[in-house]
């Protein structure tokens, strides 16, 4: 083992492999928090959209999350980077693909693990909403509130709470997932794996490195998830104070 | 828009055919190993010595919070090297199939012992208390009386991981192995034609994955 590697500079010039390492890092951390964002966005809609009494509504969301998940991530990447360009009027499908190309890999791998991620997160919202009694949805309505104003004052606050802890497997999952961006060409931390182990023919060193540091962003989301789940306990349930 | 052109679809048909043989093989061995050892070390992680069920839990833990990428890369940096110095092979000895099935069988039992453990756990304890009372032994308890109940509750859960494993297989693109996916990248390369043959390869994904989402909803409804 030979852990100096990290510290020599790369052949093009400007800093070390270090910086290649934490450049990996930094992509890896802005793809998955951004991406997150938007799988929350989806999820919570598509989730509510499940359990409207509208019956459209309902199957509308019910297919977006049966195609979500059954589609390989992979597959689905793919289909966001090559396809969708092809798929659009060709005037913005050109206009795509003579866009920054870096830009176009993290917006496509954007997308694709915030629409797979928030087929997953749609289906936890679903089952909080629909783990809390009938009862407080009719009283809401009885009151008189509308039908989202039920929601947004009844239901969601309740729901988002109990699924704290589900809601943490994907949050951590959404980092796992994003190192199959590497393979449209993103330079996040397992790209950057294989072109450590590339140019400094260290292969071990370059692994470990990453995989220290993917353990290491599942350690910091744990801790952090932990807080959250700590300060939005619903007091008289399970875990409760 | 670009008009679509389906016509290298029909003759790659065998070529894609191959490729869902490798997909199934890696699925096949990596969920019967993954179940395999999955159970030993939810049995390990039970298991009253601490030095076994911290063993269990480190193992568990790390392979959960490493991508699916990395284990496969890992195990295609590995593999080769184990091979040769155990069995001498040469290093240019294909092993993208063997390092596959390794990678994921190891990956995924940490996955599957999680599912298994709960089962155990959800047998009640009464059972093994009935059990060593009418003088049992530990193997004798789990073979007979725990595994057998913790199995039947836990059918819809495996398969539905295995569903997941089926779509997860797709990853072996990483180290350059053509699965099923592998083989329409490779023929929608060659013709031109990426946009047909990755929409097919959804579409063929989405058909085998949700019908069998549907066998495990119905089965689970049958069992519930």
């Amino acid at each position: 083992m030979n852990w100096g590697v990290f510290l020599r500079a790369v052949p093009s010039g400007g800093g070390t492999y270090l910086d290649w390492l934490l450049s990996g890092l930094q992509t890896t951390v802005t793809l998955s928090l951004s991406a997150w964002l938007l799988a929350l966005l989806i999820g919570s809609s598509m989730g509510v959209l499940r359990t409207v009494p509208n019956r459209w509504w309902r199957g509308l969301a019910a297919t977006y999350v049966e195609l979500f998940r059954n589609i390989p991530l992979l597959v689905q990447l793919f289909i966001w980077y090559f396809v969708l360009p092809e798929l659009l009027p060709s005037a913005w499908g050109n206009a795509i693909k003579q866009s920054n190309p870096v830009a176009q890999q993290f917006l496509a791998a954007m997308v694709c693990l915030g629409f797979f991620t928030g087929a997953r997160v749609a289906e936890q919202v679903r089952a909080g909403i629909n783990a809390l009694a009938r009862g407080q949805k009719n009283a809401a309505l009885a009151l008189g509130l509308t039908l989202p104003q039920t929601y947004r004052h009844v239901l969601l606050p309740m729901a988002f709470r109990i699924i704290v802890p589900p809601i943490t497997s994907e949050f951590l999952n959404i980092f796992k997932n994003s190192a199959v961006c590497s393979t449209i060409g993103l330079f996040e931390l397992a790209a950057q794996s294989r072109q450590l182990a590339d140019y400094t023919a260290h292969a071990y060193e370059s692994f470990i490195a990453v995989t220290v540091l993917y353990v290491l962003i599942n350690v910091v989301v744990m801790l952090f998830m932990r807080w959250v789940e700590h300060r939005t306990r619903v007091p008289g349930y399970i875990g409760g104070k | 828009m670009s008009d679509f052109d389906w016509s290298s679809i029909p003759g790659a048909l065998p070529y894609l055919w191959i490729g869902m043989k490798t997909t199934l093989q890696i699925t096949a061995v990596a969920v019967v190993a993954g179940i395999v050892w999955g159970t030993l070390l939810a049995m390990l992680r039970l298991s009253t010595l601490p030095a076994l069920s911290w063993f269990a839990v480190s193992y568990v833990n790390l392979f959960r919070s490493v991508p699916l990428v990395m284990v496969l890369l890992w195990f295609f940096l590995l593999v080769p090297q184990l091979l040769q110095a155990a069995f001498g092979l040469s290093a240019t000895t294909d092993v993208r199939l063997v390092s596959a099935m390794v990678g994921f069988s190891l990956f995924e039992s940490a996955y599957y012992s999680e599912i298994i453990r709960a089962g155990i756990q959800s047998v009640s304890s009464g059972q093994v208390a009935a059990a060593y009372a009418l003088g049992m032994t530990y193997r004798q308890t789990m073979r007979l009386v725990i595994l057998p109940q913790a199995f039947r509750n836990m059918v819809p859960l495996l398969l539905t991981q295995g569903i997941i494993l089926f779509q997860d297989t797709s990853l072996v693109y990483v180290i350059a192995l053509p699965d099923f996916f592998g083989a329409a990248y490779n023929v929608g390369n060659r013709d031109g034609r990426l946009t047909e043959l990755l929409l097919f390869a959804g579409a063929v994904y989405f058909a085998i994955c949700y019908s069998a989402s549907m066998l495990v909803r119905r089965f689970q409804k049958r069992i519930s």
